[in-house]
């Protein structure tokens, strides 16, 4: 066959472009899609557009509310990034950062006192540990019995609403509440507005930059260490792992380990440095976000803060906009996206394959 | 004589390859035409777009000498053209007369009545020696067979033009032998052949005319009377090739795989391998013939350690490797070309330095207890894709992009730079152009030269042949029969290879 290649590659056709027009090409799609709803509402979208982007970004307490909500997304858009690389879908990252985020609160509880430098990262690996434990379980199964994790995830995700639930509304609760004793205020990582002017107000904390640590340490994990290597044949071609000597049900079980803690970590946002305690309900479906992220995102480390900053912002934008329209638009703008991103793969192609095909047309012609 | 087919100028685009370049192609009636050329050299691509797979970008369809638009498989059916793929499109559970009256049936108070069709079916079996048990399930039927309700099923259709996608891939020499029979019967009634291929002794015995594709395009059309392998494999590939392999006898060494008593039951319970011993020498090549699912790839996943053997004995230099896994195994001196590149030697969704070392990854030279080394990584791909010569020459183009021949070095290279006493190697020329086929065969012997101890697994005979230099048949799980040397005709060996004949020892009367 003729190769179209020797240099003369239109750099529509690079994929590292492709990776980014595609996501951006669905994003401007749903705002588009968005727009004809706030019509049918009887609103003007690019009022509606124009509030949503200059209440978040505009503003100094805009950004730290968008960060504040962008923080817990990286943590669950990661989880299920890696566990993707592995090739497995991890829809567990809910119930996984439920436990986390309550091994947080619980640990926090019972240490008061300890001296910062040992309280803190002693609650950090406690979410760890907590998510990693509801990451290794659905793992295990997986790799001795062949159970699929999607199932498994899915109804640890029940198990975990429910055991935490009861823990916080029976054992460990303040009365009336449905919220832990708060945690040792040594425990607590300070936010942003009590260091720096500008955020005033806003919850953005000192866990975000755990988030980001979190997105460089899967990146190295993934594409630089042999570990990673192993993982990411396993994800694309299990027989050929086996081929070449690598466990299949070793990696398996380490990457839906790692992608548990992971999600484990979204308690440092909330439980460390937001409301020191941990409340039943604190995250409405972060886990789940975190699939959508991931896929926006490419299951790509950088990518995934990428979504989860838009996310975000959307997620802070439906608060702005409420006013103006109903906070619905928002989810609906968000699930847009997310089918968008989910079919677009081929459709975009298709449509820049087109493209390029007339262009080579008429050059040729 | 009329033309059946005339493909007029016809352009196919993919995305970034131009499949068929302005190709034009005539074939007249009541003939067999062979299409020859290499993998991906757009001949089924062309055969697809006629039988309306594929809408061409550009040119001009005729059919019997009439103008025709072929939107879909339903139009070319219609027009008389019948497809057997590479790939059968039957559906398994179903007997083979419901497979044939599939989209076709006729029914009676709403129920499948098959009474004409058998009737019209076996005269049609009969007239063309196409024998096929018409109330069997497909999935208990051989691939011969299956071949053949494909055919039966095209022309029960109608069909008066035939057009079959390298139909002798998966065939014995003897039901290669049948098949041409019954092509040969086709066009006595008038029907016309295209024959897709690239094994040119078939192009040789059975076709009238040869077209030969190259890159898209189509590169020259002769008469078969008039033409010779050579010319052909030479127009194929663009310069002169090599189609015997140069070899010279050598003394073999020392045994360095010895497998003694092998036996192997699959999950099914079914006794897939039954006591199989065997020897292979430094410096020797032993090739294992047979028609494939006789035992050959639970052989070769019990050595590399990929299943474990139910009893028996391998050792490789003396060193005992069952129970070992297959890093392990690699471990002792094992490099292994598996039979299904695709599917367990290459990941193709990673480029080339990175499946350069998959097996090799843990090795200190490529990486420490935690980081990959990226360096030595991208040095050792840069220096075998040299050696190799693999095209494209990055060590970082996705293996997926690569073509057969391409990704089939990219293992060679890989397996070779193990440093390994014993190299199995299996079907390492499958779907690999010609070109490719005489560099890997090249290779292969160069290591054995070099004091290698090489067991080659094959289900082309001829690459059996030519290579070993000892030839063990596999049948129905067992070694029926080695022969010291590699001087036995073609036809014997398929008569071991089916179970006709069995080793001296144990039926001299048939022999």
């Amino acid at each position: 066959m003729a190769d179209v290649k020797n240099g003369n590659r239109h750099w529509l056709e690079h994929p590292a472009t492709q990776t980014f027009l595609i996501p951006i090409l669905a994003v401007a799609l749903s705002f588009a899609i968005g727009a004809i709803f706030i019509v049918i509402v009887g609103q003007n979208p690019f009022e509606v557009y124009s509030t949503l982007f200059s209440q978040t970004l505009g503003t100094s307490y805009g950004i730290g509310q968008l960060l504040f909500k962008t923080t817990p997304l990286i943590f669950a858009g990661l989880s299920v990034a890696l566990c993707f690389r592995a090739g497995l879908f991890n829809i567990g990252a809910e119930g996984q950062l439920q436990i986390g985020a309550f091994a947080t609160a619980l640990v926090g509880m019972y240490t008061m006192g300890v001296p910062p430098v040992i309280e803190i990262p002693l609650l950090i690996l406690a979410g760890m540990i907590g998510g990693g434990l509801w990451g290794f379980i659905p793992g295990y199964l997986k790799a001795k019995t062949g159970a699929h994790e999607v199932i498994n995830t899915i109804m640890l995700n029940f198990v975990a609403a429910a055991l935490v639930s009861y823990f916080v509304t029976n054992v460990y609760n303040v009365p009336a509440t449905v919220h832990t004793p708060p945690i040792s205020p040594t425990g607590r990582l300070p936010r942003f507005d009590a260091l720096f002017s500008g955020f005033e107000g806003s919850p953005v904390n000192f866990s975000i930059l755990i988030a980001l640590l979190a997105a460089v340490f899967v990146w190295y994990y993934i594409d630089r260490t042999r570990y990673g290597y192993e993982l990411r044949v396993v994800g694309l071609n299990p027989k050929a792992a086996e081929y070449g000597g690598i466990s299949v049900a070793k990696n398996i079980i380490v990457s839906m380990t790692i992608g548990g803690a992971i999600a484990g970590l979204v308690g440092t946002n909330f439980v460390m440095g937001y409301k020191y305690y941990f409340e039943e309900g604190f995250s409405i479906g972060t886990g789940f976000m975190g699939i959508a992220v991931a896929l926006l995102g490419n299951n790509n480390p950088f990518g995934v803060i990428l979504a989860a900053l838009l996310f975000g912002m959307l997620e802070y934008g439906g608060l702005v906009i409420n006013t103006m329209v109903p906070k619905e638009l928002v989810s609906i703008l968000q699930a847009i996206v997310i089918i968008f991103v989910i079919s677009s793969n081929k459709i975009f192609r298709r449509i820049l394959v087109n493209f390029l095909k007339k262009r080579t047309l008429s050059v040729n012609d | 004589m009329p033309y059946a087919i005339e493909l007029l100028n016809i352009t196919k685009r993919f995305a970034r390859t131009v499949a068929n370049d302005n190709v034009t192609l005539k074939v007249s009636a009541g003939t067999i035409h062979a299409l020859v050329g290499e993998n991906g050299a757009g001949k089924t691509t062309l055969m697809e777009t006629l039988y309306g797979l594929y809408q061409p970008d550009g040119g001009e369809i005729r059919i019997h000498e009439k103008k025709v638009s072929i939107r879909s498989p339903h139009d070319s059916i219609s027009l008389g053209i019948g497809m057997v793929h590479q790939h059968f499109m039957l559906v398994p559970p179903l007997t083979a007369i419901e497979n044939i009256v599939l989209g076709a049936e006729e029914t009676k108070n709403a129920l499948l009545d098959l009474k004409r069709a058998t009737a019209e079916l076996s005269e049609l079996s009969s007239r063309f020696a196409l024998t096929v048990p018409l109330d069997e399930k497909v999935e208990n039927l051989g691939v011969g067979i299956q071949q053949r309700v494909e055919i039966l099923k095209a022309i029960y259709r109608k069909a008066d033009i035939l057009v079959l996608d390298e139909p002798t891939a998966v065939l014995t020499p003897q039901e290669s032998v049948q098949l041409f029979r019954i092509l040969s019967e086709l066009k006595a009634e008038g029907k016309t052949i295209v024959l897709i291929t690239h094994k040119l002794n078939e192009v040789m015995s059975i076709s009238d005319h040869v077209s030969v594709m190259r890159r898209g395009k189509i590169v020259g059309e002769v008469e078969t009377a008039s033409t010779s392998p050579q010319d052909l494999a030479q127009m194929m590939v663009g310069r002169p090739v090599l189609l015997r392999v140069e070899k010279e006898t050598r003394q073999p060494g020392n045994p360095v795989l010895v497998v003694n008593g092998l036996s192997h039951v699959d999950r099914r319970g079914i006794t897939v391998l039954k006591n199989v011993s065997l020897e292979v020498s430094s410096g020797e090549i032993l090739g294992i013939a047979g028609v494939e699912g006789n035992g050959q790839s639970q052989l070769v996943e019990c050595i590399a350690g990929l299943i474990k053997p139910s009893s028996g004995s391998i050792t490789i230099d003396g060193i005992q490797i069952v129970g070992l896994n297959a890093r392990e195994v690699f471990a002792r001196g094992l490099a292994h070309v598996p039979e299904d590149r695709l599917k367990r030697g290459l990941v193709v969704d990673m480029d080339i330095k990175e499946n350069l070392i998959l097996g090799m990854h843990t090795q200190a030279r490529f990486s420490s207890r935690l980081a990959l080394r990226r360096k030595a990584i991208k040095e050792n791909a840069e220096l075998l894709i040299t050696k190799y010569d693999v095209r494209p020459m990055n060590s970082e183009a996705l293996t997926r992009g690569l073509s057969g021949g391409n990704q089939q070095k990219v293992i060679i290279a890989r397996e070779l730079s193990r440093a390994a006493q014993l190299i199995v190697a299996s079907q390492p020329t499958r779907g690999v152009d010609i070109g490719g086929i005489e560099f890997i065969h090249r290779t292969l012997v160069q290591a054995r030269d070099s004091g290698k101890a090489i067991l080659l697994v094959s289900a082309d005979l001829n690459e059996i042949l030519s290579l070993s230099d000892r030839i063990a048949v596999m049948y129905n799980g067992e070694i029926v029969r080695i022969f010291p040397d590699n001087r036995i005709e073609e036809s014997e060996l398929g008569m071991y290879m089916t179970g006709s004949k069995q080793s001296e020892e144990k039926g001299a009367s048939n022999g």
